[in-house]
């Protein structure tokens, strides 16, 4: 799915990754955990290609194509997906709008024939619906006067609307009560398929309880630094960070 | 006051996206050979004489417009608005230019082809056959009105919709009784030389009580080169009636900078309403600046009678230089004015553009929406001003304005006024200004979006709430203008 070679980047001239490898097959989970500032989110935001973040050694290759050679809505035409740690609103612009808008693009993208109105609705029933999501939500303004828990599962509902090959969950579990972590973490499992795949960024292990992944991977100063089964979540659970940095610092 | 300048936020992405812009096309700047009377250039009193003469008015419209021009002279241009411009002279333009062969049609047979063509490529088709449905349209060319369609289905109702050239013919009484009544030939610099000069303009008046079955709509089309266009309108909407008026424009593209200075004057008496919608396209100038429409226009409307209502919604991306402050003087206790807004200004574009709410009866309402988008090296104004007298017991205000910057190179300033004189009163003025998110960009972008199609959608997001009160039709023509001269504005 995707395959992520040597990767560095910077912002502001400031190295956040230094050298992340990084394999994912269709029908994987991988976490991603580490401490605050270790750059997980970096990741996540150069795979979707943000401008504030500028590539300067390595490869990732999507689907066999190169994908920083893509700008980012080609990436997500392709079918790369970000769920935001923090999502952005769009006033004056609904919900219901916004997805047409993406879904066409992505069709069109494949060759495909516009979504018809009716089958946009049923789908957009159908899914609300998965993320316990109300209907007057899907006539808003995206993500305008939304709660931090309302923002996160309409970035799941999106998911699962435009259900891409791989999506990228930012920080998604933050600021959830236990209840919408369910909820969003159900949406999360329907979404899971033999054809897609996901990367999970996160701090805490507790998503990791609703969201199973298949492998664990630990990321510190801008690298992975060990990488395991989903037991590795729970020993970090129960140990922290600080035995792995410090194993870390033996080995060098 | 608060002023922001775009220096402030600026990315290069943006940057050449100010660069693209200038690529961005007026669709419109063709221009219409037919034989056209026109007078010479410059003007003096023989000038007014001629005018009046041309248009067979009475001896008292006459002396109105020569109190007008007398009065004019004794007056310098106003400078306090912000924009800059080269000193106009007023004799270099002529201020009479008609097509030909004009008065007295019968039918539509007799109009001139080319005018028909005209009208039709700016689609606007005034043929029988093709007129626009539920819409009655005024068609004005340079200083004449062409023709006005579904006359007769308006007259039915009792419903005048015609040039004022006719009406002064037709309906001297009306006129003069309403003429200067709201936009005195004192008023401003401008508003005086059209007093002195208008040639020709629509005319309605809407009997009591009869809602008008139809949107009516004047189209005016400058073409002569190096004339002033200077129309004036007039609606009259009599004891419980209602009428949506709508108002649109183009130009052709020429170097030279052309003078728009129009008046429109309404009148709602007691429990009438008049919505008035235009979307303005003149020419705005070519990427360098060079040519474009000057625009300064007076529009006001009176609310005489209780529970009056008059609303103004504007779309504004033409125009090389803009200056217009649609208002609302709220007489009758309980009446009600409105005016929402988008503002757009491109290239060198500068507009100075807003609102007056001059509160005088009792619970009277005046809200204001104003949006203004400034993108390019264009500058683009608000100013404003409420004003609640000492007898307007428990009136409100509310006023928003919000501007959008796009690049680095543009200015939004907002000028709010507010006076108030009774302490019952309540005025409310929030406004905000935003760049168009490099955040949001990449949101839609992330969603599979192309940056185009992002900017698109957030700038009509921005205006929604103004566009969601335009008439459908006019709200699709809006949204289509907006993406046309924001054409390639970002990335």
């Amino acid at each position: 799915m995707i395959s992520i070679k040597d990767l560095h980047a910077t912002i502001d001239g400031k190295e956040i990754l230094r050298g992340i490898n990084l394999e994912v097959k269709a029908g994987e989970v991988h976490a991603i955990m580490g401490p605050n500032g270790s750059g997980k989110s970096t990741l996540a935001n150069v795979l979707a290609g943000h401008e504030a973040f500028e590539v300067t050694k390595g490869e990732v290759f999507f689907e066999g194509e190169d994908l920083l050679e893509q700008s980012p809505d080609e990436r997500a035409r392709e079918g790369l997906f970000l769920a935001f740690q923090y999502p952005i609103e769009i006033p004056g612009v609904t919900n219901a709008t916004f997805l047409k808008a993406a879904i066409n693009e992505i069709r069109k993208h494949h060759g495909q024939d516009e979504i018809s109105p009716k089958e946009f609705l049923d789908l957009m029933k159908e899914k609300a619906k998965k993320v316990g999501m109300d209907d007057s939500l899907i006539s808003r303004s995206v993500n305008a006067g939304f709660s931090g828990g309302e923002k996160k599962r309409n970035e799941i509902f999106q998911l699962l609307m435009l259900n891409p090959k791989l999506a990228l969950l930012d920080e998604t579990d933050s600021g959830l009560d236990i209840d919408a972590l369910k909820v969003v973490s159900n949406g999360v499992n329907t979404y899971r398929s033999e054809k897609n795949a996901s990367i999970v960024v996160t701090h805490y292990q507790r998503l990791l309880e609703y969201i199973v992944p298949d492998y664990v991977h630990v990321l510190y100063k801008g690298r992975i630094i060990k990488s395991g089964g989903k037991e590795l979540a729970l020993q970090l659970e129960e140990k922290g960070y600080d035995w792995i940095k410090e194993e870390q610092v033996e080995t060098v | 006051m608060a002023e922001v300048r775009a220096e402030d936020f600026g990315s290069e992405e943006q940057a050449k996206a100010v660069e693209d812009l200038t690529t961005s096309e007026y669709k419109w700047g063709w221009e219409t050979e037919i034989e056209q009377d026109t007078f010479p250039k410059g003007l003096n009193e023989d000038v007014v004489r001629g005018i009046s003469r041309k248009k067979n008015e009475p001896e008292w419209m006459l002396e109105w417009r020569l109190k007008a021009y007398r009065h004019w002279l004794t007056m310098e241009e106003p400078k306090w608005p912000k924009v800059k411009y080269p000193e106009i002279d007023y004799q270099a333009y002529s201020y009479y230019s008609a097509p030909k062969e004009k008065p007295e049609l019968e039918s539509l047979d007799e109009v001139d082809p080319e005018l028909l063509k005209t009208f039709e490529k700016l689609g606007i088709p005034l043929e029988e056959q093709k007129k626009l449905a539920g819409v009655a349209v005024d068609a004005v060319f340079d200083s004449v009105s062409v023709t006005t369609t579904f006359k007769e289905t308006l007259a039915e109702k009792g419903i005048i919709f015609c040039s004022i050239s006719e009406a002064l013919q037709e309906h001297p009484e009306l006129v003069k009784k309403y003429i200067g009544s709201v936009v005195p030939y004192t008023d401003n610099y401008f508003a005086t030389l059209n007093s002195a000069v208008f040639s020709d303009g629509s005319f309605v008046y809407i009997p009591k009580g009869v809602r008008c079955p139809m949107e009516l709509s004047t189209y005016f089309r400058i073409n002569a080169m190096d004339t002033g266009q200077f129309e004036r309108t007039l609606i009259i909407a009599d004891e419980g009636s209602y009428v949506s008026y709508l108002e649109g424009c183009t130009a052709p593209m020429r170097d030279t900078n052309q003078l728009h200075a129009a008046v429109v004057e309404l009148v709602t008496l007691d429990n009438a309403e008049i919505k008035y919608s235009t979307v303005q396209n003149w020419y705005p100038g070519d990427s360098e600046g060079k040519g474009g429409i000057y625009n300064f226009v007076t529009k006001r409307g009176a609310c005489r009678g209780v529970n009056s209502k008059i609303s103004w919604t504007q779309v504004e991306t033409g125009s090389a230089v803009t200056w217009k402050y649609p208002g609302c003087i709220l007489q009758g206790d309980n009446s009600v004015g409105e005016f929402y807004s988008v503002a757009v200004t491109n290239n060198h574009q500068q507009a100075d553009t807003g609102t007056k709410m001059i509160h005088i009866g009792k619970n009277t309402k005046s809200t204001i929406i104003s949006k203004g988008i400034s993108a390019g090296r264009s500058d683009n104004s608000y100013r404003g001003l409420v004003k609640i007298g000492k007898k307007a017991d428990n009136s409100r205000n509310f006023s928003q304005c919000d501007s959008m910057l796009m690049g680095s190179n543009c200015g939004a300033h907002t000028f709010p006024y507010i006076e108030v004189d009774n302490e019952s009163a309540m005025v409310e003025h929030e406004a905000t200004t935003s760049k168009v998110g490099e955040d949001q960009i990449f949101y839609l972008n992330q969603r599979g979006i192309s940056t185009e199609d992002a900017v698109n959608m957030i700038v009509n997001g921005f205006c929604k709430e103004v566009f969601n009160e335009l008439p459908m039709e006019f709200a699709v023509e809006a949204q289509k203008l907006l993406a046309i001269s924001l054409e390639g504005s970002v990335g």
